[in-house]
């Protein structure tokens, strides 16, 4: 259950997710964003942060690092790859992950904790949990609007919701599209989350939610 | 001919002839822009200085203390942390963005220089009203900028002040505070090492930016030409910072540096000699090896320039491949500029020239050191004698008028643009009295506030001081720590106005005797004169930064949002009636005058006590240090937050608008109250319940001026929507 973590230059919460993902009983380790061959890990997380500064655009010069090649491959094997925050932008830009990901609507950068609703579960980060659950977790992002042209409410994972769980637009911090908070591929392996579940591990940080979806991870990596 | 070159660099012809006589020649050019930087009141507190020495530095903990990059302390089990406070008020009336911003990369440098990793920073805002179509555009600017920086750099930024007063409409204060966490053994200091050691620029290219920051922007007052200063302004990139943090942590951890200088005010001048200066040595500097990002530079520019995200490490010639490889790693640039030598020569080249050739310490430990005159502003006496009315409000009316007020409203429209969790430290973030970061891997708290209040300290400014010291300290105390540490930032005029002088020489005052009556030390501070526009000098404002430390944290932290139907409300502390300098007086009356309620070296001690102990012992859901804006909008905060109304008896009327120092609110639940008696007894503090939590309207019985009950959520309206309001109009 070895997986890699990707450090790309302006990366910031690789620690934070490393720790998060220990505490769940994984075996995280921190790759670079130069290295070639992933081979002995059985998935990967790309971390948030600001990648390349997040100059050009989000995850627009990370998608061309080294790294991505076996990123790639591991998702194409149907390993877990989680990208969170600046990670699903970057997933989005190297095309693993339908859709990109914009300014928010308000313009500003939100560091606040929002409710999130499962919409599938049919993605390694929900397979055990149901449908309709709530969970709250950290949102920090400035572009974390998503858009696609052709938006695909099956690829929805996680949507924005009140703290009881309904999808409406005043529930939705950013303006993205169907509310949609993290997105998975046809197959299942690939996500990509903008809220932070590594945030959300312990109840003196505010949350355990992202706890539970970190576990789903875990089971995916154990079946990987 | 009279030499008159120094006068655009900011140097008097006193100091001029005081360089000649030192040199026993004239300066070369470049000499003169590293005196100029050098002997600027930003870099040598040259007005300062002499009564800065009355701080109390000593404590058994302190590592470091002033004087060098940032203050470091001991907070057991082999942990050091280190604190810092710098302001960036001119660059940012300038340029609010980028001069926000810079001040944080500034700020992180001094922290990181130290060897410790930034965990936190802090930010301290001050402008005028929000009506005022500039103070938006500053407002908007400076809050962009440092979310920018920040949350791109990678330093959660986990508390601050926003304030706004009409004094800072051309003045505008921003202050930022950092703190960084390092192990005993991973302590650097800024030395240059034996003859031999190389020393090595790090980060990014040195271009034309910033020249004669320190000089020309921060150690003088604007005028109308403001705008023409605005080359003087840095441009920062913090993606440039965030590798160069990395690469220099990676360079301690493997033990590959001798000691390191950030470069910030006064630039590669600045940063080569003040290490070879306190480490006795010379330094043979070969400035065509700088890399530069533009062509032509001169030997002065290439001096005195403040590109950002530069660092001077000093390094054994046997380590040098080592640190190019890891400065390679991490994508930044790392040239060979110096070579440490044994005579205490500062000697710089450029293209076989000699532009510099002069001992080190004639730029630092030679800078003149004045005795400014200080004197009681006239106006002083008219002020204290002019006191505020004692005609009763409408408390209602009033209440509403607090609530609206951008200064005492909900200020998350700023903080939720910060970063304020990365690291997974924070177990209380912005919108309390203080933060709260825990220390992994131990059961340790850092508690930090940050205080200041420019009114207070204008009626009084040694007093006034005094009690921003013994609040902040009461703001770490309810977090269940021990004051540990302060770094003070001191925002004031012109230092050449008696007036101003004697206001910071009463503040320092001050501050010394409330951190002698807590024993806490003072490790670092910052002074920033000439906050003046067209002659009008902002209040004086030292603002306070308190570390405290808690061990162990508390289990459950007191919140502003955990107060419940039945809790009760308790008040702590003396009782308090004086209503000078308070936001009441400003706001509802349009008043400054009379004498603030001098703090007590007792009270203030026993408060503390008291508070950490209520904390520790998981007593109050709920411990509200009371300051800027009194009782009554301290509890309808609690109720906003904890969304639960609550009544409120009181006698009179004053006593819900004082801001007498020393007072703590609390929620309790009935049957803690007798733990919580026997608390305050035992530190002989008065303590009475005076109402209790519940319902869905804030009502205030029994006292002269009448009652009044004000629905929660219409209270909440008007507290939440009083910044976003303001910027939607004519915006």
């Amino acid at each position: 259950m070895k997986t890699a973590v990707v450090v790309f230059p302006g990366t910031n919460c690789e620690h934070d997710v490393a720790y998060a993902l220990r505490a769940v009983g994984a075996d995280p380790e921190l790759v670079w964003h130069r290295e070639s061959d992933l081979s002995d890990f059985d998935g990967v997380v790309l971390p948030g942060g600001f990648a390349h500064g997040d100059y050009l655009r989000t995850g627009a010069i990370a998608r061309f690092s080294p790294v991505m090649v076996e990123v790639a491959r591991l998702a194409t094997e149907g390993r877990p790859v989680l990208g969170i925050c600046n990670g699903f932008q970057i997933l989005c830009e190297a095309g693993l992950l339908p859709g990109a990901l914009i300014q928010n609507q308000q313009l500003r950068f939100i560091c606040r904790p929002v409710h999130v609703r499962v919409a599938s579960t049919e993605s390694m980060l929900t397979r055990s949990l149901e449908v309709g659950a709530v969970l709250q977790l950290p949102l920090n992002s400035y572009e974390g609007n998503y858009t696609a042209p052709d938006f695909d409410l099956n690829s929805v994972v996680l949507q924005y919701c009140s703290p009881t769980g309904q999808v409406t637009p005043s529930d939705n911090p950013n303006g993205a599209i169907g509310n949609t908070a993290a997105v998975t591929n046809e197959t299942g392996n690939v996500v990509g989350i903008m809220p932070h579940p590594e945030r959300a591990i312990e109840s003196a940080l505010g949350s355990r939610d992202g706890r539970l979806l970190l576990e789903g991870m875990l089971t995916a990596l154990s079946h990987a | 001919m009279l030499d008159t070159r120094h006068h655009e660099l900011g140097l008097t012809n006193d100091e001029y002839l005081l360089i000649t006589r030192t040199l026993k020649r004239p300066p070369e050019d470049a000499e003169l822009a590293l005196f100029s930087v050098m002997w600027s009141e930003h870099c040598s507190y040259k007005s300062s200085r002499v009564l800065l020495d009355r701080l109390p530095d000593e404590a058994p903990w302190v590592v470091v203390g002033p004087g060098q990059n940032a203050g470091v302390v001991d907070i057991g089990d082999g942990w050091l942390a280190a604190l810092r406070i710098e302001s960036h008020n001119h660059p940012s009336f300038v340029e609010p963005y980028e001069g926000a911003a810079t001040g944080i990369g500034g700020i992180l440098r001094d922290v990181f220089t130290m060897g410790a990793r930034p965990i936190a920073l802090w930010d301290q805002i001050r402008f005028g009203p929000l009506e005022d179509a500039t103070s938006r555009y500053l407002f908007e600017g400076v809050v962009a900028g440092i979310a920018g920086y920040g949350n791109a750099v990678g330093v959660p930024t986990v508390g601050g002040e926003v304030d706004f007063d009409d004094c800072y409409r051309q003045n505008p204060l921003v202050n930022v505070m950092a703190l960084g966490l390092l192990r005993r053994d991973d302590l650097v200091l800024a030395e240059a090492g034996p003859e031999g050691t190389v020393a090595v620029l790090l980060g990014s290219a040195t271009g034309r930016d910033g020249i004669g920051g320190a000089s020309v922007l921060a150690s003088a007052g604007f005028d109308s030409a403001a705008a023409s200063k605005r080359p003087s302004v840095q441009v920062g990139d913090p993606f440039a910072e965030k590798k160069l943090i990395e690469a220099c942590l990676t360079l301690y951890e493997r033990g590959l540096v001798v000691g390191i200088q950030d470069l910030g005010a006064g630039g590669l001048g600045c940063a080569s000699s003040e290490p070879v200066a306190r480490s006795g040595v010379g330094l043979d500097l070969d400035l065509d090896s700088v890399h530069t990002r533009e062509s032509g530079m001169t030997a002065a520019e290439l001096l005195i320039s403040e590109s950002q995200e530069r660092m001077l490490a000093f390094v054994r010639p046997e380590h040098l491949t080592a640190v190019q490889e890891v400065a390679a790693r991490w994508e930044i640039r790392a040239s060979v500029v110096g070579v440490v030598k044994e005579d205490e020569t500062l000697r710089a080249r450029l293209a076989g020239d000699v532009v510099v050739d002069l001992p080190p310490s004639t730029l630092t430990a030679g800078a003149p050191t004045y005795r400014r005159p200080a004197e009681r502003p006239a106006w002083l006496r008219d002020l204290w004698d002019d006191e505020p009315s004692p005609e009763a409000p409408d408390l209602a009316d009033t209440l509403f008028t607090l609530l609206d007020e951008p200064g005492l409203a909900d200020r998350s429209w700023v903080y939720e643009q910060y970063d304020h969790q990365l690291f997974l430290n924070t177990l209380l973030g912005p919108g309390h009295d203080g933060s709260l970061l825990r220390v992994k891997g131990t059961a340790k708290g850092l508690a930090v506030s940050t205080d200041g209040n420019g009114r207070a300290c204008q009626l009084d400014p040694r007093n006034g001081a005094s009690r921003l010291v013994f609040e902040a300290a009461l703001n770490v105390a309810v977090l269940g720590a021990q004051p540990w540490a302060v770094v003070d930032n001191l925002n004031f005029g012109s230092p050449e106005d008696p007036t101003v002088m004697w206001q910071f020489a009463e503040t320092v005052e001050g501050i010394a005797t409330a951190c002698e009556a807590l024993g806490v030390p003072v490790v670092g501070g910052n002074v920033s004169f000439y906050n003046e526009t067209a002659g009008t000098a902002i209040f004086p404002t030292p603002v306070i930064g308190m570390l405290g430390l808690s061990d162990p944290a508390p289990e459950r932290v007191p919140r502003l949002d955990r107060a419940k139907e039945g809790a009760e409300v308790w008040l702590l502390g003396p009782r308090s009636v004086d209503l000078a300098g308070t936001a009441f007086d400003h706001l509802a009356r349009g008043h400054l005058g009379g004498r603030p309620e001098p703090p007590s070296s007792a009270a203030g001690r026993a408060t503390v006590r008291a508070a950490k102990d209520l904390a520790t012992g998981g007593l109050c859901p709920v411990l509200h240090d009371l300051s800027a804006g009194g009782l009554l909008i301290a509890l309808a905060e609690i109720c906003i937050r904890s969304g639960v109304g609550a009544v409120l008896a009181y006698e009179d009327w004053r006593e819900l608008f004082s801001e007498g120092p020393h007072r703590l609110l609390a929620a309790i639940e009935p049957e803690a109250a007798p733990e919580v008696t026997a608390i305050a007894r035992s530190h002989d503090l008065p303590a009475r319940c005076i109402g209790r939590f519940g319902g869905d309207h804030i009502a205030i019985v029994g006292g002269d001026a009448g009652k009044a009950s004000i629905q929660l959520r219409r209270a909440a309206t008007v507290w939440r929507d009083a910044i976003p309001r303001r910027l939607r109009r004519n915006s």
